[in-house]
């Protein structure tokens, strides 16, 4: 298993120079001068020169990103253009807020899903499995963006309750923005959450059913097993195969991917760090953040991976 | 739990049983009216093609059915008392403990997620509620019982590191943890190679005469009939058509079908002239049942009569077979002889 990780391990790093390099590609050819953004519109040719200088923007591409991928293998990833602060402290701040936010939006799909799932299969055609899968459908269709601004507008800002409900008076229950108390964390979290729960919920149902038609699910039964038993510890285990693909994929995009919503609730996150630093054209920034994003990503599916090993011991990790 | 002495009681006493599994426009009778007894440490084989009911048959004593599966009717008796009148969680006390079951394909019926000792193992920590060490220990004991090669490094491993055959053992060692009285054997060496199927039936018959179980073995192969069973049930269409002694059956079998299965066995004693004599046509088809005899359309003999249902009948010596040839109704040839018929034609 330690051999395994660290092959894995070391598998990241032709991985993360291929990612550098497209990343780097990328910034260089589309269009802007992060030496004119930095003078500003009406600056003198002199001063731009002396940025691109001093930035070592005139050198040929080669030179700037072999120069790149020396200092970051030292752990420098540069200073941003804009702020001047070093990129490593730039994402340092907002790179917890994005995990913790992509950690407790896939712990509730998760739950949520499971539950969903489970029930739905093993009560399939019923008004439980027809009532969920619709929710299901509901969450896949929902976009993002929408959830958010319409669970600020009814448990942010809330609406007054009439007066004959005891105790409640309105619903504003919780923060419309930031992150850090519970308060704040509720709504972004249900909104990430609920496109994952859909998905997780239908690919536990499809799974279940499948597994619960193995032989092996009979001869459990066949044992004396209860019901409980036979579903939560013979079916459920061989059917969450596919479904952790499924919650490696979706940690992994909420990782990078949670622009929409961070910008929603204005959380300061990777998304939002990464969608500012390309309008800025910031390339230290940028090329930073998705270098530590898709590291994350390879670490991701090294867990799916020996979460694999787990569940299916026909899995050979070597 | 009814006790007695007698020592020719039967543990098992199935009565018209009907199991029958419901589309939206159509009820398929798989099992039909299937009435047999199995006697106390015996081994009955129950013998048919494929869609014969004999499996959904096995099953429905357990009450494993799947949906749209459902029994209908019947009764079925196990030491005096009619399981159909039991409730789930009593069905679960029964199952993998009084009653145990093995199944068709050693390679899907285990689970790939759990070692072999796992497996066993649960059998014993559902029903004498022992610790998961104690449950280890007597798991290793089942294995060295089922005769694995090396149990102590088995026991840790998972099924797919075991061959077919090996893990048809397994399968015992799971069925036979609870110590049942009767053992369902469902067509447990079809899925194995002729050599394996051997030592597989041996295995079951050795552990039957050690344990004194009783035994349901379910098969299509009269070859295993011949090999392993005391009493032969022959199935066809959702209904037994002949019940009788394995030598009997062999010797003086009485239903056409049975008399057909029979010859389309390959003779070991001398070459074949010709094609091997088969039983032409197939099972009919649920939708397209006969009236009255399930095999007059198959049956060289079929007469006026046949067209319906003819009743079981038993002998003097309580062999049963379900044939208008052997009442005093019967209105086709009067000197009509079954097995020189058969061979001829």
């Amino acid at each position: 298993m330690l051999t395994y990780i660290i092959r894995r391990l070391l598998q990241t790093i032709p991985v993360i120079i291929g990612v550098s390099l497209i990343v780097f590609s990328l910034m260089h050819l589309i269009p802007g001068d992060p030496a004119q953004i930095m003078a500003g519109e009406s600056a003198p040719k002199e001063q731009v020169e002396n940025i691109r200088e001093r930035l070592g923007l005139n050198d040929s591409y080669p030179v700037q990103y072999w120069n790149y991928i020396r200092d970051a293998a030292k752990g420098d990833l540069g200073s941003s253009i804009r702020s001047g602060r070093d990129v490593t402290e730039e994402i340092g701040g907002r790179f917890w807020v994005t995990v913790e936010l992509a950690i407790y939006s896939t712990a509730l799909s998760v739950f949520l899903g499971l539950i969903a799932g489970i029930v739905s299969a093993t009560k399939k055609y019923s008004w439980q499995d027809v009532t969920l899968m619709v929710l299901a459908l509901f969450g896949l269709s929902m976009p993002n963006f929408w959830l958010g601004l319409m669970l600020i507008k009814w448990f942010a800002i809330g609406f007054d309750l009439p007066s004959w409900i005891p105790f409640i008076e309105n619903t504003s229950w919780f923060k419309p923005s930031g992150w850090g108390s519970f308060q704040q964390v509720v709504l972004p979290v249900i909104t990430l959450g609920t496109g994952g729960a859909a998905i997780i919920a239908r690919m536990t149902r499809s799974s279940m059913l499948e597994v619960i038609d193995q032989d092996y699910i009979r001869t459990a039964r066949a044992k004396g097993a209860k019901e409980r038993v036979v579903i939560y510890r013979h079916a459920l285990k061989n059917a969450l195969i596919p479904v952790v693909t499924v919650v490696g994929l979706q940690f992994g995009a909420l990782l990078g991917g949670a622009v929409l919503t961070e910008t929603v609730f204005a959380i300061n996150g990777l998304g939002k760090l990464i969608i500012d630093a390309i309008q800025a054209r910031d390339f230290p920034v940028v090329q930073g953040s998705v270098l530590v994003v898709s590291l994350l990503f390879v670490l991701v599916n090294m867990i799916v991976d020996i979460t694999y090993r787990y569940l299916n011991k026909r899995i050979d990790l070597n | 739990m009814v006790t007695k002495s007698d020592s020719t009681e039967n543990i098992l006493e199935i009565n018209d049983l009907r199991t029958s599994f419901f589309t939206e426009d159509l009820e398929v009778k798989a099992v039909d009216g299937v009435s047999f007894t199995i006697p106390k440490g015996k081994t009955v084989g129950l013998v048919g093609e494929s869609g014969s009911g004999k499996s959904i048959t096995s099953l429905s004593i357990l009450q494993l059915v799947d949906a749209p599966g459902k029994i209908v009717g019947g009764e079925i008796n196990f030491k005096g008392e009619n399981l159909l009148d039991k409730s789930e969680a009593e069905m679960r006390k029964i199952r993998g403990k009084e009653i145990s079951m093995v199944f068709q394909e050693p390679m899907t019926s285990l689970n790939p997620t759990y070692t072999v000792g796992q497996q066993i193992g649960e059998s014993f920590m559902i029903h004498d509620k022992v610790s998961k060490k104690e449950a280890y220990k007597r798991s290793l004991e089942m294995l060295k019982l089922v005769g694995i090669p090396s149990p102590e490094k088995r026991i840790d491993q998972y099924p797919h590191e075991l061959s077919g055959g090996m893990r048809q053992r397994v399968m015992i060692a799971i069925a036979l943890a609870g110590n049942p009285e009767l053992l369902i054997a469902d067509e447990p060496t079809t899925a194995l190679d002729v050599t394996i199927q051997a030592q597989i039936l041996e295995l079951i018959k050795d552990l039957q005469e050690r344990l004194n179980m009783s035994v349901l073995l379910i098969t299509h192969d009269l070859g295993v009939v011949a090999e392993t069973c005391d009493y032969v049930a022959v199935m066809y269409s959702g209904k037994i058509v002949e019940y009788a002694d394995v030598r009997s059956i062999f010797n003086n079998p009485q239903h056409p079908y049975t008399v057909g299965l029979i010859h389309s066995l390959p003779p070991h004693d001398r070459d074949i002239e010709g094609d091997l004599p088969v039983i032409k046509g197939a099972v009919p088809s649920p939708s397209e049942m006969p009236e009255g005899c399930r095999f007059a359309p198959r049956c060289p003999f079929a007469s006026e009569i046949c067209n319906t249902l003819p009743q079981l009948k038993t002998d003097e010596r309580g062999n049963q077979v379900r044939c208008w040839i052997y009442t005093d109704e019967w209105d086709g040839d009067p000197e009509v002889n079954v097995r020189e018929k058969e061979r001829t034609s």
